[in-house]
């Protein structure tokens, strides 16, 4: 049994998965910059306290879940979602959702995703896919950012929905209410509302974990890293960073890129408004990530490693946070017309 | 990032499946382009995995000199902490955490080491003797 449903390799899982489900309401319109800047997806956070394989927590985007919900919401979409304790029911429920002919979103954990390969296959959990059918004992699988579908077989799919530790997804499924129309007066609004959110995320969240005010912090810190955890070990919070940053499902630069992305197209739809030109702030502020990258590379690799190198380090990314500020600034002052 | 520098430094990934970045054409306009991997990336992933190996190592060798049980090393063989590992099985974390230690984990019921391996993805005789098949 197959659903129409057609798979388009995206760049991120969410925002992928988003712009994929919505494809039919929106005859094609949601793409997946779209989902991601009305999802208001770019985010920063650096949060020493919680532990990812060893090293820090630091996100380039926002919380998991929130790029498909916010859209829908500012879409005016209603969102089915549902959690599970078993794991039959799980199935079930799945199984009906199918028979009914939708395509549902599913969250996943990655370590047991038989496609993908070993090297990244990490305990993470907030990966999505999309699950549009069956084939024999085989699930149909749209995973954004596969380059074709999958198949998964029941007990594969039920071990990644049911996958445990930090984020277990507990079987959790979601997919837009069918039905809905997606006119372009509701596009330009919910572009508006996701910049505004995405302002207020970068620029005024309390505190100085998050935001443009996290990277400033974040470079800061780097500069101690080499005093304060020795060459090797700030080698391999460096490392992690650049994951964080450049690894798949960001469309590279840190999501800033997709983001970037997301204000031309957003032009378009909103003349006038100099969002093209605030999109190039954006290029330069991925730009400058990948140059950051790029000295930490030379660092985890052993190239380079003095205070000095760890003093460039961290003034890469407060250069950032000026340009971010900016590119923020910019947005906040629209006076839409 | 222009398109035409999008990196292509071929990655374990890019074996499987090129990934989608976005990047500008000459016009400065976006679209979706295929990226094979980015050497700066593929060395970030080599460091993780580096120090993952490390670990493994040092488990294999507390094991051995019976300082810790099996469990030891294969949660560092699949990266789990006692919070994951206790998800997967059912067991509390403080259960987990007494099961490291030889002594009690040579006394697990034959019901107890299904979990572990069941939770490892291994045999329990692959479990007890820290055998490792690819996969």
């Amino acid at each position: 049994m197959k659903i129409e449903f057609e798979h388009r390799q995206g760049a991120h899982c969410e925002s992928g998965v988003t712009s994929n489900l919505l494809y039919n309401s929106s005859g094609g319109k949601i793409t997946e910059p779209l989902a991601f800047g009305i999802g208001a997806g770019l985010f920063f956070a650096y949060i020493p306290l919680i532990k990812v394989n060893n090293g820090p927590a630091i996100a380039f985007r926002t919380l998991p879940g929130y790029i498909f919900n916010r859209t829908c919401k500012s879409l005016g979409i209603p969102v089915i979602s549902k959690k599970f304790s078993s794991k039959e029911k799980a199935e079930t429920y799945l199984k009906e959702r199918l028979a009914e002919g939708n395509a549902v979103g599913c969250q996943v954990g990655v370590y047991y995703l038989p496609y993908f390969p070993k090297e990244y296959r990490f305990h993470f959990n907030a990966h999505n896919l999309v699950v549009y059918g069956t084939e024999g004992d085989n699930y149909l699988i749209s995973d954004p950012i596969m380059e074709t579908p999958q198949t998964m077989g029941s007990y594969e799919l039920e071990r990644v929905r049911f996958a445990k530790g930090a984020l277990a997804p507990r079987g959790h499924i979601y997919y837009p209410k069918p039905g809905a129309i997606i006119t372009d007066d509701t596009i330009k609004e919910a572009i508006k509302s996701g910049i505004k959110k995405n302002v207020y995320n970068m620029l005024y969240i309390p505190g100085s974990f998050a935001g443009v005010a996290g990277i400033k912090n974040t470079g800061k810190k780097i500069k101690k890293w080499r005093d304060k955890l020795g060459l090797q070990k700030a080698g391999l919070y460096l490392a992690q960073m650049v994951r964080m940053q450049e690894e798949i499902g960001t469309g590279g630069g840190g999501f800033r890129y997709i983001y970037a992305a997301f204000l031309q197209e957003a032009d378009v739809y909103l003349p006038g408004n100099q969002l093209a030109e605030i999109s190039v702030l954006f290029t330069n502020a991925g730009d400058m990530w990948r140059t950051a990258a790029v000295h930490a590379a030379g660092i985890y690799k052993g190239r380079l490693g003095s205070q000095e190198d760890f003093n460039t380090m961290g003034n890469y990314l407060m250069e950032i946070a000026e340009v971010e500020k900016n590119a923020f600034l910019a947005l906040k002052n629209i006076k839409w017309t | 990032m222009k398109k035409d520098e999008v990196p292509q430094d071929l990655s374990s990934l890019g074996k499987i499946t090129k990934e989608v970045c976005y990047a500008t054409d000459s016009s400065g306009k976006y679209g979706k382009a295929l990226s094979d991997g980015w050497d700066v990336k593929i060395s970030a992933l080599d460091v993780a995995w580096g120090d993952i190996e490390k670990r493994i190592a040092a488990a294999k060798q507390k094991v051995l000199d019976n300082e810790a049980s099996p469990l030891l090393f294969f949660m560092e063989y699949r990266l789990m902490d006692a919070a994951i590992l206790a998800g997967y099985t059912g067991f509390w974390q403080w259960q987990v955490k007494r099961h490291l230690k030889p002594e009690v984990f040579n006394k697990l019921s034959s019901q107890k080491l299904q979990k572990y391996a069941e939770a490892f993805n291994v045999s329990v005789e692959d479990l007890k003797s820290m055998t490792v098949h690819e996969d």
